[in-house]
């Protein structure tokens, strides 16, 4: 008799032997037939990674990443069918995974990347007319909030995932600068964009992300801010939806 | 309740829609009448994979192919997943519907492929309660496909034939049809393809699925051919698939190409080795 438990738990795991009652058909047992199950489900696994991490992949390397990828779906088998969403462990993983100590960075790398297949599959929303905010009488403008598509992210990291990101995927791009970088991830019309942002800015986005009105953000970014160039970003890679005007 | 035809989905060429093929689609279509997709990759909440679906349904009849409900399951079906199901069937409102005779989840753990269950009695129960709830969530009957097979169970007490024409009597489920697997699993066995299709409830058919195949060995050396949607069909299933076709009639024929995906026009010729096929069935 062959559970369903049996069958599963050595799919996973090479060193637990092929679960009895299996057959070539004409009641011989067989190891290499349930062995394509078990290549089925390693390597389609492996391949969502893949997909999911072309950065992550490109910087350990092709047989490096297929090899680290055995531990990840052992570690974090799928909880959903939803093989698009898999590997939302990942950036957890690779902090604690020892052989990739010497690349800090990766981590965040992967948390982009995984923002970047979330703003794709993110729902649809009417970006907010910018005529919008002319509608507002000069003195409220301050108690203006926004809200944001949930095609957006901002992640804040020690190391300059933009400059890993671009020169990874983009031909062309020079090398990273070694410096802590802030990334702003929209979804203009069907195609996720990075943007970096600087500081100032970076914690504009942030405050105004959270819920708080235009002059918190403004006054969290702190002097000889001029919101001018992030707003009109925002606006043009339909990162907004509404705005609430203060009451 | 759901006794109405196997399916409505048109006796011609479909294949399987890959995003990359978008612009051919709609530009030079033929011989293509209708599309398939998986019902999994549009499970997301928006963007490019929902709005081309969208459009797609305007010019084309839809089947919608699960590969992830594991109807074939010891555990209860997944009710997030039969939920995602309903709301994809509601909107895309596609000529069939279909999944798979195997599971693949385990105890909450998703195992992305379709794995084999032995035929006995109890299991004919439960993949029959499955269908049950499947076709009363989505209001319509489902199509359940034939998988193909790498090995046998010491336990099972029917043949594969024998199990699906009870889930049809029990359930009013239709059947989708899969050449190939028909053909990968008598090579794996030993057995004919074609005593399999004399024995296979034809009537019930909705749709047949015919795609590519890798060859292997097993332990003894012998053939072990697999699944793997990435080459074209091989003779023996074209002839195959024109055995079947003699005594079923013309059905909707769906070329799937999962992996190694080629250019269109590829595709399309691939496509159109079905439209001969289908011309060459008496009439």
């Amino acid at each position: 008799m062959t559970g369903q438990s049996e069958f599963a738990a050595a799919l996973l795991d090479p060193a637990r032997a092929t679960p009895p009652g299996l057959t070539d058909g004409s009641g011989a047992p067989t190891t290499r037939r349930y062995d394509v199950y078990r290549n089925n489900v390693t390597v389609s696994l492996a391949d969502a990674l893949e997909s999911a991490f072309p950065v992550v992949r490109k910087l350990v390397g092709e047989a490096f990443f297929r090899a680290m990828a055995q531990v990840f779906v052992r570690a974090h088998p799928p909880r959903s069918p939803l093989m698009m969403f898999y590997g939302a462990d990942m950036p957890g993983f690779l902090e604690g995974f020892a052989p990739v100590a010497k690349l800090p960075y990766l981590p965040d790398v992967a948390r982009l990347e995984l923002a970047l297949r979330q703003s794709y599959h993110a729902a649809d929303c009417v970006p907010l007319d910018p005529a919008a905010l002319g509608q507002i009488a000069p003195e409220r403008l301050g108690d203006v909030r926004f809200i944001f598509a949930p095609a957006v992210h901002l992640l804040r990291s020690d190391w300059p995932i933009h400059g890993i990101w671009r020169a990874n995927m983009v031909d062309g791009s020079p090398a990273p600068a070694m410096q802590p970088e802030t990334v702003l991830v929209t979804r203009p019309a069907y195609d996720p964009d990075i943007a970096p942002l600087d500081t100032q800015a970076a914690t504009f986005v942030a405050t105004l992300m959270s819920g708080e009105p235009l002059t918190a953000a403004l006054e969290a970014a702190r002097g000889g801010f001029d919101p001018g160039p992030v707003l009109g970003l925002l606006l043009t890679s339909g990162a907004l939806t509404a705005l609430t005007p203060g009451d | 309740m759901f006794d109405t035809p196997p399916a409505s989905l048109p006796a011609r060429p479909g294949v399987g829609y890959k995003p990359q093929h978008y612009a051919d689609i709609l530009s030079n279509p033929a011989p293509v009448g209708w599309l398939e997709i998986h019902a999994e990759n549009y499970m997301g909440d928006g963007g490019r994979p929902l709005a081309q679906l969208r459009h797609l349904t305007e010019r084309f009849p839809l089947s919608v192919h699960g590969v992830g409900l594991s109807i074939g399951g010891e555990g209860r079906l997944d009710p997030d997943h039969l939920a995602r199901l309903k709301r994809l069937v509601g909107w895309s409102n596609p000529a069939s519907f279909s999944e798979h005779l195997a599971w693949s989840t385990h105890d909450s753990q998703f195992l992305n492929d379709l794995l084999p269950l032995p035929y006995t009695a109890a299991t004919l129960t439960r993949v029959a309660d499955h269908i049950d709830e499947v076709q009363t969530a989505l209001g319509r009957r489902m199509l359940l496909e034939n998988p193909s097979s790498y090995l046998a169970f010491a336990q099972s007490e029917m043949s594969e034939t024998e199990f699906l024409r009870a889930l049809v009597q029990r359930t009013g489920c239709g059947l989708l049809l899969d050449v190939n697997n028909v053909f990968v699993s008598a090579t794996n066995f030993g057995t004919s393809p074609q005593a399999y299709i004399d024995a296979f409830p034809l009537d019930a058919v909705g749709e047949i699925h015919l795609g590519g195949h890798d060859e292997d060995t097993d332990d003894d050396g012998r053939p072990l051919l697999i699944d793997s949607h990435g080459k074209p069909v091989v003779d023996p299933v074209w002839a195959l698939l024109d055995y079947t076709l003699a005594r079923s009639g013309p059905k909707p024929l769906l070329i799937e190409w999962d992996n190694d995906v080629p250019d269109w026009p590829v595709l399309a010729a691939e496509a159109a080795r079905t439209a001969d096929a289908l011309a060459r069935v008496p009439a």
